[in-house]
């Protein structure tokens, strides 16, 4: 029963196969013999979509000096199926190619598609273009398709605009707006506004017959869509100021970042050794590119917010701040200093200066005992809550100058620098550690790092009184309507204003101080510039030279952080790129010839080599 | 006692003779689909056409081979054959070589291996085996879950290479299981699931719930002789959903679709007790059905999101029609439609198709080298390539049934099935009946491991059929 049952099973099976194979015979019949709809779209024509590309937006200072403009540039294509025989030595020598490039390249032409264009040669010069459009004719199957190349008319700021690149696979994976051959912003500002400068590819469609040729535009161009142009965006930088920054720093390691404390805007951005941008657009970019990164020197490295530095003395002002916020000093307290910091078997020396000295006196010659007893005082006297809660305590506040996080700056890759958990130090010292242990931080040496432009911030919300909005790049976007309003919000640090003044007052004395004082060099007639010196120790070679200053000092224009690497004492070369830096913005021109001369000239890529 | 056999006289010619012709076939629409004026020999060894050439040769010598192999080796060595295809697979997701976006191949030397083609023949091999056993009962659990292991596995192992197309192959040994009489219930309720799948990608939530609501209701009516307390149970249950609704009014405005979730739960509560005190296990059947589906509805549109990849979604949704958009998913078919319309009754000729040829037809050698028959051959060439494969599997069916062991019977039917499925999958997605999930048409598609694969299943079932009188009954 059951079997005879199952056996009627195969008329089912049977009859579901026949029904399917008439529904297909029945619906082949609909589209092959009864609808004419596809006989039409196939005999006379195919859609053809040719994408056009949209200019780049340009980019500008804050004085709308053009940085980034377009240049036209031609890739070559090729449909191998419109090939005729042709003279291979003579399109070598247009092009400037080899034989076997052309072999190469006809063959991977040939096994993508024979009948869709594929690239030939991209990016033909100008001057090959124009002997090539000439001599066209005489290849019949290639044509040549625009596109627009970056170029950049003063060699300046290359860290700070990026390149722009064929997107790679990920991309295209990952976003359907990229197809294979696009360009797309690689780094810097061409990353971070990527969106904005890159426009919207339009299309034109149009109607090919069987044999590839163009026979005009589908449904009178109903379906085409212009490109739109990228949208131009204005910098805060000032492309003069970069200029100089970047000369002051020829044949120097190192940053310079400067702020318009008032806005948050940066005015220059530097990081040496540098290139010329235009290395990294066009056809040699891949070989230019390389290059670059073999070179021990890491020209493509953004130190100025990738470099994490020990901050040295400079982090001596911080430390008085948060000394008198938890009120564990205050501007009378004394300390002496017997050429460093002494107690038990620890000894932590210093420079021969005046003694006993008050804060002011401290910070004007950068007295490391003053800022043991002020760091240990921080730790074990802000309240009876411990070593950890005082501590945390006073991460917080660095925190919140911008030290230890990513401050939100508008580039990618920013870094966020070194201030630890108390857990750090727990794990390392097995919970019994005390105040001694970690009072090289006291002068910016020891487990913390910084960025220069973490530096340049913090400089920015003291120059304020108390506050700093986040170091940005972006001045104006073409088509909206100002920038991300995150860029125009007030963030207060941990420090009350009050604290502020004797602090300045201190830096003011250490340029404008008598003897003693650490950073007269920086000085410059008619502007009271406040600063700090800093040395770090550099145990693989000389010193690196630091400076922190912003000036005038009572409506502060510009805040500054000079890195140099192996420059030895703060006082010796960062004081005065500095001291220069804000000649440069704040008069416009540099008077000093003689004291710019020593900067220009000196070469310290030699004490690099040392190590 | 065993009767010899002559090989000669007992394998079945038809299906040897509807085999060549569709192969030879094959091989003439991959030399037009991507005919080169350079390279115009078809035996042209750097061209597709003269490497298929080669495999059609293997395959000869892979026949050859076959026949000359004792037809009981194959169910002796079902398991083996299944478990070490199920090691290649293994094989293939770790150290595999990605083509196309599926991790399906293995390269060894120049030469390049696709398991999963194969893994459909070593599954029908273990599948024929198991289902053959004496005393076999397939509604026992444990062997319907055995069943589902020895089919899912291999299935699931192809899915996670990203080759969903071929693993949904699997699917068609429901065919088998059906023949082998599996309950048309179970073939309902996976029915069902399909309609319900389509229903919850392309209806809101709610109507979906409601229509199974529906169904529910509908199968509580035909299944009981009383049908008034049927109506009582549906009239229960649509004051449950007033009660409800009043009260999600009055306090918790929620939408009406917690209302209807509210309600089944309760619904589903008091007659689970019913059917409790009655005994009357089709209830229970009923409810586990209802709350199922709702849970299925749930989870399809949570798996849709989260485990097809992108292109996957757009076909389906392309094929519901959610989505329109003819330089995207669509573009394809609409390129395939076009070619295939464009052959019109006669079809432009051999070698005359541009469609194909000129690449506005994707994979036309080999996902889509159906196009290139309509084109050229037009519906008259379409309807003889159908009608020959209708042929073959007819011709197939008969030979099943004609066999004395349940071993060669299920094996011929897993032929029919894969077959089935791949012609009406392929054919199907060029003429927009059926998704984009590329897998080859048999005997024609470009490429050796298919073609092998293909040739392998049949003929291995040509070999056993040709033995059918060595067993005595």
């Amino acid at each position: 029963m059951q079997q005879v049952s199952l056996n009627t099973r195969k008329y089912v099976v049977i009859s579901i196969i026949i029904l399917i194979i008439i529904i297909y015979i029945a619906k082949l019949f609909s589209i092959q013999v009864l609808d004419n709809q596809y006989k039409t779209s196939a005999s006379s024509n195919v859609l053809r979509h040719i994408t056009q590309y949209p200019v780049r937006g340009l980019i500008y200072d804050r004085n709308n000096h053009l940085m980034v403009y377009n240049e036209a540039a031609y890739d070559l294509m090729v449909i191998p199926h419109q090939l005729k025989a042709f003279d291979t030595a003579a399109l070598c020598e247009i092009l400037d190619v080899t034989p076997s490039y052309v072999d190469a390249q006809l063959r991977k032409a040939k096994n993508y598609s024979r009948y869709k264009a594929s690239v030939f040669l991209k990016q033909v010069s100008a001057m090959n273009y124009a002997q090539l459009q000439e001599e066209l004719y005489l290849f019949p199957g290639f044509f040549t398709q625009t596109r627009t190349l970056r170029k950049y008319p003063d060699p300046i700021a290359a860290h700070v605009l990026g390149y722009v690149g064929e997107v790679n696979d990920g991309i295209v994976e990952n976003d359907k707006y990229y197809k294979s051959g696009d360009y797309i912003g690689i780094s810097g500002i061409e990353r971070a506004y990527e969106h904005e400068l890159r426009g919207q590819k339009g299309v034109e469609v149009f109607m090919v017959d069987v044999h590839n040729r163009i026979k005009g535009s589908y449904n009178d161009g109903e379906h085409d869509r212009s490109a739109v142009p990228g949208q131009s965006i204005q910098l805060t930088l000032d492309a003069e100021l970069q200029a100089y920054g970047e000369k002051l720093m020829q044949n120097k390691i190192g940053s310079i970042v400067a702020i318009e404390p008032a806005s948050g805007e940066i005015l220059a951005m530097v990081s040496t050794p540098t290139y010329h941008p235009n290395l990294l657009s066009g056809r040699q970019r891949g070989v230019n590119y390389r290059k670059l990164q073999l070179d021990s020197l890491k020209p493509l490295f953004n130190r100025a917010l990738q470099a994490q530095y020990p901050p040295g003395s400079t982090f001596k002002v911080l430390n008085a701040l948060i000394g008198l916020q938890t009120g564990v000093v205050s501007v009378q307290t004394e300390y002496s200093c017997y050429y460093g910091y002494h107690i038990g078997s620890f000894s932590l020396g210093c420079h021969g200066h005046t003694s006993p000295l008050n804060l002011i006196e401290s910070i004007q010659h950068s007295c490391n005992a003053y800022y043991c007893h002020v760091y240990r005082n921080i730790l074990d006297e802000a309240s009876d809550a411990g070593i950890v809660v005082n501590y945390q305590k006073w991460r917080e506040i660095a925190r919140s100058f911008g030290f230890g996080k990513k401050l939100g700056i508008d580039f990618p890759f920013e870094l966020q620098g070194l201030i630890p958990e108390s857990k750090y130090f727990e794990n390392i010292y097995k919970s019994a550690w005390n105040s001694l242990n970690i009072v090289s931080m006291a002068i910016g040496q020891g487990e913390v790092l910084v960025t220069p432009l973490q530096m340049a911030n913090s400089t920015a919300a003291i120059a304020n009184r108390g506050f700093y909005y986040v170091p940005h790049l972006i001045k104006n976007i073409e088509k909206e309507n100002g920038i991300d309003p995150k860029y125009e919000v007030k963030r207060y640090v941990g420090v009350d204003e009050e604290h502020f003044d004797p602090v300045i007052e201190g830096m003011y004395q250490a340029v404008h101080g008598g003897p003693g004082s650490t950073a007269r060099f920086a000085k410059l007639e008619g502007i009271e510039i406040c600063g700090k010196t800093g040395t770090a120790e550099n145990p693989h070679g000389e010193d690196h030279s630091i400076f922190i200053a912003f000036a005038p000092k009572d409506d502060p224009k510009i805040a500054v952080s000079v890195y140099v690497e192996n420059g030895g004492y703060g006082s010796v070369y960062a004081a005065p790129i500095a001291s220069l830096i804000i000649e440069k913005y704040l008069i416009g021109e540099v008077k000093r010839g003689w004291y710019e001369e020593r900067i220009f000239n000196a070469n310290l890529l030699s004490r690099e080599k040392k190590d | 006692m065993r009767r010899r056999i002559n090989i000669y006289r007992d394998i079945d010619w038809v299906t040897v003779l509807l085999y060549f012709i569709l192969v030879i076939m094959g091989w003439l629409n991959i030399y037009a689909a991507v005919y080169n004026e350079e390279h115009n020999s078809i035996i042209d060894l750097s061209m597709k056409y003269g490497k298929q050439m080669l495999w059609i040769a293997a395959s000869i010598l892979l026949i050859v081979t076959i026949m000359l192999i004792d037809s009981r080796f194959y169910a002796f060595f079902a398991y083996p054959t299944y478990l070490f295809v199920i090691f290649l697979l293994l094989v293939v997701l770790l150290f595999g070589t990605e083509v196309n976006a599926s991790r399906s191949w293995i390269v060894i030397g120049g030469f390049r291996l696709q398991p999963g083609e194969f893994a459909k023949f070593a599954t029908a091999l273990a599948l024929a085996r198991f289902l053959s056993a004496e005393n076999m009962k397939i509604h026992k659990f444990k062997n319907l879950l055995s069943i589902a292991v020895i089919i899912f596995l291999p299935a699931a192992l192809i899915l996670l290479q990203n080759d969903t197309g071929s693993a949904l192959v699997y699917a068609s040994l429901l065919i088998v299981l059906y023949r082998e009489g599996l309950s048309v219930s179970v073939l309902l309720i996976g029915f069902f699931a399909a309609i319900l799948f389509i229903m919850a990608l392309t209806l809101p939530v709610l109507y979906v719930l409601l229509f199974i609501v529906f169904v529910s209701c509908v199968l509580l009516l035909l299944l009981f002789e009383a049908k008034k307390d049927v109506l009582k149970g549906i009239f229960f249950f649509l004051i449950t959903v007033g009660v409800l609704y009043l009260i999600n009014l009055i306090s918790l405005d929620r939408s009406f679709m917690w209302v209807l979730i509210a309600s089944v739960v309760t619904s589903s509560f008091v007659l689970t007790i019913r059917a409790l005190i009655h005994k009357i296990p089709i209830l229970f059947l009923i409810i586990a059905i209802t709350i199922g589906a709702f849970a299925y509805t749930f989870s399809v549109d949570y798996l849709f999101d989260n485990v097809l990849v992108a292109h996957q979604r757009s076909r389906i949704n392309h094929l519901l029609g959610i989505e329109s958009d003819p330089l995207g998913a669509g573009y394809n078919v609409n390129q395939s439609k076009i070619a295939i319309g464009s052959g019109g009754f006669s079809g432009k000729g051999f070698l005359q198709g541009t469609q194909t040829k000129y690449d506005f037809v994707p994979e036309q050698s080999t996902d889509f080298i159906f196009c290139t028959v309509g084109e050229e051959w037009g519906f008259m060439g379409t309807t003889v390539v159908l009608l020959l494969f209708l042929m073959l599997l007819i011709r197939l069916i008969v030979l099943a049934e004609r066999q004395r062991s349940g071993f060669s019977r299920i094996y011929g039917y897993a032929v029919v099935s894969i077959l089935f499925f791949h012609l009406a999958v392929n054919v199907g997605m060029t003429i927009g009946l059926a998704p984009v999930i590329g897998i080859p048409l048999p005997f024609f598609s470009y490429g050796g491991s298919s073609l092998w694969a293909f040739t392998a299943l049949l003929f291995v079932f040509l070999r056993i059929d040709a033995s059918r009188r060595e067993l005595l009954r």
